[in-house]
C-alpha cells in the first residue's frame, strides 16, 4: 500500500536487467556455438594478450601519474578561465577515437609538428606507430578523465581539514602526507581500474596506431580472427579472455570507490591555500600548461588541416554522415528505453540492475556484434541490419556511463519529492510531466548528448559488416585514411568532430533550456 | 473522528503502536524523545508506512486501502514541501488538481487562498525566490485549499527560528478557526503544544500514549515526560 510506485518500477528495471544480461550471454553463446572446431590460442594471440595488459597497465599508470599534479594544481589555484579548462578536460570523452588519433599523428607523427621542430635541430623525426603510440593515445584520452576523478577527490576533502592543517602550521609536504595522500589512496585505485578497463577493450586506437604482430590488442585480434580467418571460435575465446582480464581488474580494486569524473561543481571555489614560493607556482603552472597543450594541439591540428578538406568531400561522405547521425539518434532512443527503468531500479539499490549496467564496460563490442549477427543471420541479411545492430551495440556500451549519470538525480527525485508527490496524488503520466521531466531533464539532456556523441564517433561493430552503402562516417574516415586520401580524410575528421560536438551540445542545451530551478 | 484501533505501524522494523481516538476538530500535539516514533505515527497515518495490525479509521472509513493522495488528510513535511521548478501558484494549484489543469474558478480560488496567507503578489515566483517563512505559507495555502479533514504537521517550521515559528503557528491557529479540521502536530517544544493544542500525546518507547488535556499534561508530568523536558 505504501509507496505503490516502487515495486512496479523495480519489476520493470529487473526485467530490463535480465533482458540486457540475457542478450549479452546469448551473443557469447551464439559465437561460441558457431565455432566448428576447438579454438587454438597461438603465439600471436598470446602476444596480443600480453600487449593488451601491458599497454593498458602502463596507460593507466601514466595517466594517473600525470593527473595527480594536474588535479592538485587545479584544486589549489584560482585563475581566469579555470572552468573552461575543466570543461576541456571533459572533451576527450566526446572525441571520436579516430579523430583524436589523427590529431596525435599530426603532432607526434613522422611528418608532424614535433618532428618538424626536431629536424630544425638536426634530430631524426618521431615514430608514432606501435606500442608507444597506442599508450600515447590512451593517455590522451584518459589523462583528462583521471584528472577529473582525482580533482573530485580533492574537492571532497572537508574544508575543515585544510583549516586544521593551516592552524597547525603544516607545510606543503605535511599537507601532502596527512591530508592529500590519505585521499589519494582511496581515489587512485578506482581511477587506475577504470582506465585499465577502457584501455583493455580498446579497438580503434590499436587499429590505427598499432597493428602488426607487436602491437595488437585483444579486441583487434578478435577483428582479425573474424575478418581474415573467419575463426569464430577464436573470436569467442578471445572475447572471454578479455572479460576475464577485466573481472580480475575489478576484483583487485573492488574495495575502492569508483568515481566517474562526471560530477558537477568541479570548479567551485574552495579554501585550499596554494603554497607560497616560485617553485610551487612554476610546478603548478608547468603541469597545467603541458596538459592543456597536450589536449589542445591535436584538436587544433584537426581543425586547421580539416578546413580545406571539408569543401572537397565527395557525396558519399555526406551520406555516411547522415547515416551516422541516424545511428546516433537511434542509439539514444534505445539507450533511454533501457536506462530509464534501470536507473529507477538502481535508485532502489537493485543488485541485478547494477550488474546489467556495469558488465558492458568489460565486454567486447565486436563479440557482441558478432553474436547478434549470427543470431539474426537465419532471418535477415546481416548487411541489411548493420546500422540498427550498430545502434543497439552502441546503446549497450553507453549504458554504464549514462546509468551512473542518471541514478543520483533519480534517487534524489524519489527521496526528496516521492512523499510529496504521493500525498498530493500526483501519479502516472501527470507525475512524469509535472515532477519527473522538469527535475530530470538536465541530466537526461546531458546523458543523451553523451550517448549520441559516443555512438556518432564509434568505430567498432560497423567495421565487421558494413558495405559501401551502409558505412558510417567513422568507417568512411577510416577508409579514406587507409587509401591515403589525406586531405579528404582531414575534412571528414573535422566533419565528424563537429557533428559529435553538435549532437552533444544540442541535447545538453535542450535539457537545460528554460530549466530555471 | 480519528480512531487508532489497536494500530501498529512497521517503519522498516521499528514498530509503533497506538490505541485511542479523538473527536473531529481536536488540536493534538505529539511530543516525545527523538526516535520514539512521532514521525512514524504521522507517516503511518499518511500512508507512507504500512499498518500491520489493527486499523486506522477516519469518520468510520478504514484508511488501509487508500493511497496517500486519496486519504482524508494533508501533510506538511519537514522540508521539500514545494516543487522548486513550479511557481508558487502552481504549487498551490496542485492541491486542487494534481495535473494542474485548472479552470477559471480554480485559478480564482488559488489567488484567494494566497491572499489569506498574505502572498497574493507572489504567485508567479519560484520557491527559490521565497524566504523560509514565505515558503511555509505557500505549503499552508495548499493545505487550506485541499481542505481535508486532517492536517498533519511534521515539524514544517522547525528550521524557521523561534520568532517566525511562533508566527506560523499563530497563522495555523487563525486559519483553522471555525473549521472542523483535526490538527496533529509533531513538536519538540512544550510551548508549541501549550500554544496550539488542546490535547497532547506523549510518544515514548514505540507507544503513542493516550491523549491528555494539554494543560493537565504539563502541570502533572509523568516521570518520563519530566526527564524529557528536563523539569
Amino acid at each position: 500500500m505504501a509507496q505503490r510506485a516502487q515495486p512496479i518500477s523495480k519489476v520493470l528495471g529487473h526485467a530490463v536487467s535480465l533482458g540486457v544480461l540475457g542478450l549479452i550471454v546469448a551473443t557469447g553463446v551464439a559465437v561460441a556455438l558457431r565455432a566448428e572446431d576447438g579454438a587454438r590460442i597461438g603465439a600471436g594471440d598470446w602476444a596480443a594478450i600480453r600487449f593488451t595488459v601491458l599497454q593498458a597497465g602502463l596507460s593507466a599508470l601514466l595517466s594517473v601519474a600525470l593527473a595527480i599534479p594536474a588535479a592538485r594544481a587545479l584544486a589549489r589555484r584560482q585563475f581566469p578561465l579555470k572552468s573552461l579548462v575543466i570543461t576541456l578536460l571533459g572533451a576527450p570523452f566526446l572525441l571520436p577515437v579516430l579523430v583524436a588519433a589523427m590529431g596525435l599523428i599530426a603532432v607526434f607523427g613522422r611528418t608532424g609538428l614535433l618532428s618538424a621542430v626536431l629536424s630544425a635541430f638536426g634530430l631524426p623525426p618521431l615514430q608514432i606507430y606501435g606500442f608507444h603510440g597506442v599508450v600515447l593515445a590512451h593517455v590522451f584520452f584518459n589523462l583528462p578523465l583521471a584528472t577529473r576523478i582525482i580533482l573530485q577527490g580533492w574537492l571532497y576533502i572537508p574544508a575543515e581539514r585544510f583549516r586544521l592543517a593551516q592552524s597547525l602550521g603544516f607545510g606543503p609536504s605535511d599537507i601532502a602526507r596527512h591530508v592529500e595522500r590519505p585521499m589519494l589512496i582511496t581515489v587512485v585505485p578506482g581511477a587506475l581500474m577504470v582506465i585499465f578497463l577502457i584501455c583493455t577493450t580498446s579497438f580503434a586506437v590499436a587499429l590505427v596506431l598499432g597493428g602488426g604482430p607487436k602491437a595488437t590488442t585483444i579486441e583487434l585480434a578478435i577483428y582479425q580472427a573474424f575478418r581474415f580467418d573467419f575463426d569464430l571460435a577464436k573470436a569467442a575465446l578471445l572475447g572471454a579472455i578479455q572479460v576475464g582480464i577485466c573481472i580480475v581488474a575489478v576484483v583487485l580494486t573492488r574495495s575502492f570507490p569508483v568515481s566517474d569524473g562526471m560530477g558537477a561543481g568541479l570548479d567551485r571555489r574552495l579554501d585550499i591555500r596554494p603554497p607560497r614560493g616560485w617553485v610551487f607556482t612554476t610546478q603548478d603552472a608547468g603541469i597545467l600548461t603541458i596538459v592543456i597543450l597536450f589536449l589542445l594541439t591535436p584538436l587544433a591540428m584537426i581543425v586547421l588541416s580539416g578546413l580545406q578538406g571539408i569543401a572537397t568531400l565527395p557525396p558519399q561522405v555526406w551520406w555516411a554522415a547522415l547515416r551516422s547521425v541516424g545511428v546516433a539518434l537511434g542509439s539514444v532512443v534505445v539507450t533511454f528505453a533501457l536506462v530509464l527503468p534501470l536507473s529507477f531500479a538502481l535508485s532502489a539499490r537493485s543488485r541485478l540492475a547494477e550488474l546489467a549496467t556495469s558488465v558492458p564496460i568489460a565486454l567486447s563490442p565486436l563479440v557482441l556484434g558478432l553474436g547478434l549477427f549470427i543470431m539474426l543471420n537465419p532471418y535477415v541479411d546481416p548487411r541489411a541490419v548493420a546500422l540498427p545492430v550498430t545502434a543497439l551495440v552502441n546503446a549497450l556500451m553507453s549504458l554504464p556511463f549514462v546509468a551512473r549519470i542518471l541514478t543520483p538525480p533519480v534517487r534524489a527525485l524519489r527521496s526528496d519529492y516521492g512523499r510529496l508527490s504521493a500525498s498530493l496524488g500526483i501519479t502516472g503520466l501527470t507525475w512524469a510531466r509535472l515532477v519527473a521531466w522538469p527535475r530530470l531533464r538536465a541530466p537526461l539532456g546531458f546523458s543523451a548528448g553523451l550517448a549520441a556523441a559516443l555512438s556518432m564517433g564509434d568505430l567498432g561493430v560497423v567495421v565487421l559488416f558494413a558495405d559501401g552503402d551502409s558505412a558510417t562516417l567513422p568507417l568512411m574516415l577510416y577508409r579514406l585514411l587507409a587509401a591515403y586520401r589525406v586531405d579528404q580524410a582531414a575534412g571528414a575528421a573535422l566533419l565528424l568532430l563537429a557533428l559529435c560536438l553538435l549532437l552533444f551540445w544540442a541535447f545538453d542545451r535542450g535539457g537545460r533550456a528554460n530549466a530555471a530551478l | 473522528m480519528l480512531h487508532f484501533d489497536k494500530a501498529e505501524f512497521d517503519n522498516g522494523g521499528f514498530r509503533l503502536s497506538a490505541d485511542w481516538q479523538v473527536p473531529a476538530g481536536t488540536k493534538l500535539a505529539l511530543i516525545g524523545p527523538s526516535g520514539a516514533g512521532k514521525s512514524t505515527l504521522l507517516a503511518g497515518l499518511a500512508g507512507f508506512v504500512p499498518c500491520i495490525q489493527g486499523a486506522v479509521r477516519c469518520d468510520g472509513v478504514d484508511l488501509a486501502g487508500l493511497a496517500p493522495g486519496t486519504r482524508p488528510l494533508t501533510m506538511l513535511f519537514q522540508d521539500h514541501n514545494l516543487f522548486p521548478h513550479l511557481t508558487v501558484a502552481q504549487n498551490v494549484g496542485l492541491g486542487l488538481a494534481p495535473n494542474l489543469h485548472l479552470d477559471a474558478a480554480q485559478h480564482a480560488a488559488v489567488n484567494k487562498v494566497l491572499g489569506r496567507v498574505g502572498l497574493e503578489a507572489l504567485g508567479d515566483r519560484k520557491p527559490s525566490a521565497l524566504s523560509g517563512g514565505q515558503a511555509s505559507r505557500v505549503a499552508l495555502a495548499r493545505a487550506l485549499l485541499r481542505a481535508r479533514p486532517l492536517l498533519l504537521l511534521d515539524e514544517p517550521f522547525a528550521a524557521l527560528g523561534p520568532g517566525l515559528k511562533a508566527e506560523m503557528l499563530d497563522l495555523v491557529s487563525e486559519l483553522l478557526q471555525g473549521t472542523e479540521t483535526t490538527l496533529i502536530m509533531v513538536t519538540h517544544d512544550p510551548r508549541d503544544a501549550q500554544k496550539l493544542a488542546d490535547q497532547t500525546v506523549f510518544v515514548d518507547q514505540a507507544v503513542a500514549q493516550l491523549p491528555q488535556e494539554t494543560g493537565a499534561f504539563f502541570a502533572n508530568p509523568s516521570d518520563a515526560l519530566a526527564r524529557y523536558i528536563g523539569a
